[in-house]
């Protein structure tokens, strides 16, 4: 009961953030949602590796915190004029 | 009790991961947006990850390592994302109060050679 | 318990359908690339549920950093929007 609430909600929020990619009006609209579809991803990965029982499965949430900035800020160093 | 502070920490995540996508859906505007997206996510990532670590003690330093990353990129993107969306000409909402980085030198230059 | 894992993969299965379709159909390059990584994502979340962390790990690393940073350079080089 505990699972199918917190996995509801944050299932419900990544359909949110893209349909927000799908009609963003502006480039700049879509970035944010893919940004933050970024952060919930990473939450819903801890989560199901405690779902799951596997520790091992936290180094892939490791490795998404600490990369998938960097798309974002070239994105964003891109639309800021400079590459 | 460690195991039911977890599940608090794991729904009060969930709830604000929740509300910081439905912000970025109904929102009218990039900079409302961004907040929105940016700091509900943030706390709601940061609190059921701690949350996981406390349902599960022996995972407890990963999952703090993790949740010092997500606390330490967030904001750096979102802080590049509304500097660039502001110099690269996107409107503001019609309703907005102020805008105080009109004022400053760096902002109008910018938009003068957009024009 | 499985079968709710198996639900999430459905819904991420058409997630990544509907990011694939704004990639065809857009006009802007940029916003392409930027539906591209939200596809890179999701297939990552697919890797993880079918239980292949290592690809998963690959997948997250270049698909998320590398990929998007480079198609970004390469918009830049060349021109934004499609013409019809």
């Amino acid at each position: 009961m505990n699972w199918i609430i917190v996995l509801g909600l944050i299932a419900l929020g990544t359909v949110l953030t893209i349909l927000r990619t799908a009609l963003g009006p502006t480039a700049p609209d879509r970035v944010v949602a893919v940004d933050s579809m970024t952060t919930i991803t990473t939450a819903l990965l801890v989560l199901l590796g405690l779902l799951m029982d596997r520790y091992i499965y936290l180094d892939i949430s490791l490795v998404y915190a600490a990369l998938a900035f960097i798309a974002t800020l070239a994105i964003a160093r891109y639309l800021e004029g400079g590459v | 009790m460690l195991t039911i502070i977890g599940w608090i920490m794991i729904y009060i995540g969930a709830t604000f991961l929740f509300l910081g996508a439905l912000g970025i859906f109904r929102f009218p505007d990039v900079y409302n947006r961004l907040q929105a997206g940016t700091k509900c996510t943030t706390l709601g990532a940061f609190s059921s990850i701690v949350g996981v670590g406390l349902v599960h003690p022996a995972w407890l330093p990963k999952t703090l390592l993790i949740a010092f990353f997500i606390l330490l990129t967030n904001p750096i993107s979102s802080h590049a994302l509304g500097r660039a969306s502001y110099k690269s000409g996107v409107k503001l909402w019609e309703g907005s109060v102020i805008d105080k980085c009109k004022e400053f030198e760096e902002c109008q230059k910018k938009e003068e050679e957009q024009e | 318990m499985s079968t709710l894992v198996l639900y999430l993969a459905l819904a991420m299965a058409i997630l990544m359908l509907v990011g694939a379709f704004v990639v065809v159909v857009t006009k802007d390059l940029l916003v392409a690339v930027i539906a591209s990584a939200v596809v890179d994502l999701v297939l990552a979340i697919l890797f993880y549920i079918l239980q292949a962390p290592d690809v998963a790990i690959t997948q997250a690393s270049i698909g998320a950093g590398l990929t998007t940073a480079i198609f970004v350079v390469v918009v830049r080089k060349t021109k934004r929007f499609e013409d019809d």
